[in-house]
């Protein structure tokens, strides 16, 4: 294993479905359901059996819409004020009107959600205005019960294979190029329809513990989706608005509040005391806690000594067992005891995820993007906070419209230069004798994103990040070296997370305002709702370099009221506190 | 510019007394989000499931998917 082979093999199907974490599963499902003759690949980096964000499980769905707590349009006036206003609703609404059904299928495989006394789906509070968070008791078992619809729908499954570049032709989608992470072996998928579902660009930033793959995210997940439909010309939406998450400090997990604050839990200071009203991530939720961080009153901290026994133990149970089941070996290492102190946290790097925040591919209510045939769903996609259920829901929507789709189009042709090209610049590293390894080139990017793009954003220096990048990228070019496929996949990485450094810069320098709290905080300018109550949306200019446009805001579908508009804003503790009804 | 060849503590262990690649398991090799696992043949001539890059999301499907109990992870040293 891992030596490099020669190869290439060429195969053809009707829709290719890129990434099987989340949404890939979820799309690959709803399109054979809806066209069983179609024939539809699931392809994965890693094996589907445990890939994506959700790998070992989720502690529950932080987003659902279930009728008697919350209403659609309650749920689309939220998100849009967490969003600051910029936001296409029609997605957001969509969403929101159609996740319930999700998570009914969901529970017909297998996934329980948890039910109080009556029967009744047992949904708590953690946003600023309404109701949304579903805890999972049985959420490490994610994965193995989509995995078991999967086979049992036939989908053709193909592990350890890497996309790379997308195939455009006749001003659509055509296919995917792709290497095999252990033989380096090309795989060129001729499809009629792309679904893209690859994650967040989650090492972009460096953790401060130095440790290169412990991300927040799922390190595997390094951005892939926004460089493909970047070199494809699909346009980006708001790459300025950063995912920054507070988490456990030096641990990857979030301290969880979405857990422990419906249990009695809270963000503090140093000090002990509460300076938040509200504990859902929001850019201004990360700017109130960057400020006490920043403010003298930090470290930060979650609070959880005040509680009982027995409701120390149940949060025990959730937060050690699912989504990051290292966590309990932390605070034992540590000699860290909820009932005695408090948990300190800190600020993540930063990355891309509209999971939890609002940048990625543009799409639109359908999961389409900007190139016709090409979709995008879950954390690379623009739906701002959708999480786990809006990759699922939104999965939901690609597969279905795809399906569609296929129907009305043959194989788009293209040019068969674009696979040389390709060869070329991936096997480049391969063919030196010696050279910087990727891990290095990897290392120093991330690093200068941390030095120069981290918020608050400072123009001078964003300005020396572009130019370090180019210094970066000259040597990545002529210079990275690789001795066998596993390398050559990280080699493969490093040059994504490039592509997205350079992203996040040349977006960062086009917005002269500041919006989404800490998450596009430049410091040299005000919010400017004139001028930017608007989308930026991010190309590959004729010169290969970021473009930029603004594009409108669509009209709303529900109405924010003047008074509800920031109501985001109104976080901190003390502050006077407008929350819509 | 030759290469270094620089330590580094590894934070997936593998118990070689428990594990059964000998038998042709490659079941934490297969599901490894990182596919930084491998088997190597020991001295013994017998094989073993090792961690061969050190580049760990201690995420935990090894641990979790391994049939004989044999893989712990642990935290990496950088952040525990």
């Amino acid at each position: 294993m891992d030596e490099i082979l020669d190869g290439l093999t060429q195969i053809d199907c009707d829709i290719l479905i890129i990434g099987g974490g989340t949404a890939g599963p979820m799309a690959a499902l709803k399109a054979k359901r809806k066209n069983p003759e179609a024939n539809v690949v699931l392809l994965d980096k890693a094996n589907v059996k445990r890939s994506g964000a959700i790998s070992m499980g989720m502690d529950g769905l932080n987003n659902s819409v279930i009728p008697g707590y919350a209403t659609p349009e309650q749920y689309t006036k939220e998100i849009t004020i967490a969003n600051d206003g910029i936001c296409d609703q029609a997605a957001v609404y969509r969403y929101a009107q159609e996740c319930y059904g999700i998570i009914q299928e969901l529970d017909s495989f297998g996934i329980r959600f948890q039910k109080d006394q009556n029967g009744e789906y047992d949904v708590k509070k953690v946003h600023h205005i309404g109701t949304y968070v579903l805890p999972m008791p049985n959420g490490d078992t994610v994965k193995k019960a989509l995995y078991r619809q999967l086979r049992k729908a036939r989908i053709n499954i193909i592990n350890r294979f890497m996309a790379t570049r997308l195939l455009t032709g006749e001003g659509r989608v055509a296919g995917a190029i792709c290497v095999n992470t252990r033989s380096a072996e090309f795989l060129v998928v001729r499809a009629k329809a792309v679904i893209m579902g690859l994650g967040a660009a989650g090492r972009l930033g460096l953790p401060t513990s130095g440790y290169l793959y412990g991300t927040y995210e799922n390190a595997s997940n390094s951005g892939e989706g926004y460089a493909m439909a970047y070199h494809a010309g699909a346009g980006l939406a708001n790459l300025e608005c950063y995912q920054i998450n507070p988490l456990i400090k030096d641990y990857n997990g979030p301290a969880c509040a979405y857990v422990a604050g419906p249990m009695g839990g809270y963000t503090a200071n140093a000090q002990g005391e509460r300076f938040i009203e509200c504990d859902y991530w929001s850019g201004q939720m990360m700017q109130e806690f960057f400020d006490e961080l920043q403010g003298g009153k930090g470290p930060v901290y979650l609070k959880l000594n005040h509680l009982a026994e027995e409701t120390i133990a149940e949060i025990e149970r959730v937060l050690h067992i699912v989504e990051r089941p290292t966590r309990g070996h932390f605070h034992e290492g540590r000699g860290t005891d909820y009932r005695k102190q408090m948990i300190e946290m800190h600020i993540s790097e930063i990355g891309f995820c509209s999971g939890h925040s609002a940048s990625g591919v543009f799409v639109d209510e359908h999961a389409r993007t900007t190139i016709p045939g090409l979709y995008a769903a879950g954390d690379m996609a623009n739906v701002p906070h959708n999480y786990m259920l809006g990759a699922f829901t939104n999965g939901a929507f690609a597969g279905m419209d795809a399906a569609d789709y296929i129907a009305d189009v043959d194989y788009a042709s293209f040019d068969m230069g674009e696979i040389d090209a390709e060869r070329t610049r991936v096997m480049a590293p391969t063919k030196r004798d010696d050279g910087i390894p990727p891990n290095q080139i990897e290392y120093k990017t991330r690093r200068l994103v941390n030095d120069y793009l981290q918020p608050p954003k400072v123009t001078a220096k964003m300005e020396l990040a572009q130019k370090r990048f180019e210094e970066v990228r000259d040597d990545m070019e002529s210079g990275m070296y690789v001795r066998d496929a596993h390398e050559l996949m990280r080699s493969l990485e490093a040059s994504t997370i490039l592509d997205c450094a350079d992203m996040a810069a040349a977006a960062s320098m086009y917005r002269t305002e500041s919006r989404w709290g800490l998450y596009h905080n430049r410091v040299e300018y005000e919010r400017d709702d004139e001028n930017w109550f608007c989308h930026t949306i991010l190309t590959k200019g004729e010169d290969g370099k970021p473009a930029h446009k603004k594009q409108d805001v669509k009209p709303y579908i529900v109405e924010i009221a003047e008074d509800e508009r920031d109501a985001y804003y109104k976080q901190r503790v003390g502050a006077s506190s407008v929350a819509a009804e | 510019m030759p290469l270094a060849q620089t330590a580094t503590t590894v934070p997936v262990v593998v118990n070689d007394d428990l594990c059964i690649a000998d038998k042709g398991c490659t079941a934490c090799v297969d599901v490894c989000p990182l596919d930084v696992l491998r088997i190597v043949e020991k001295d013994d001539g017998k094989k073993t499931a090792y961690m061969k890059y050190d580049e760990c999301w201690y995420c935990m499907p090894c641990e979790a998917d391994c049939p004989t109990d044999a893989v712990t992870v642990n935290l990496p040293y950088l952040l525990k």
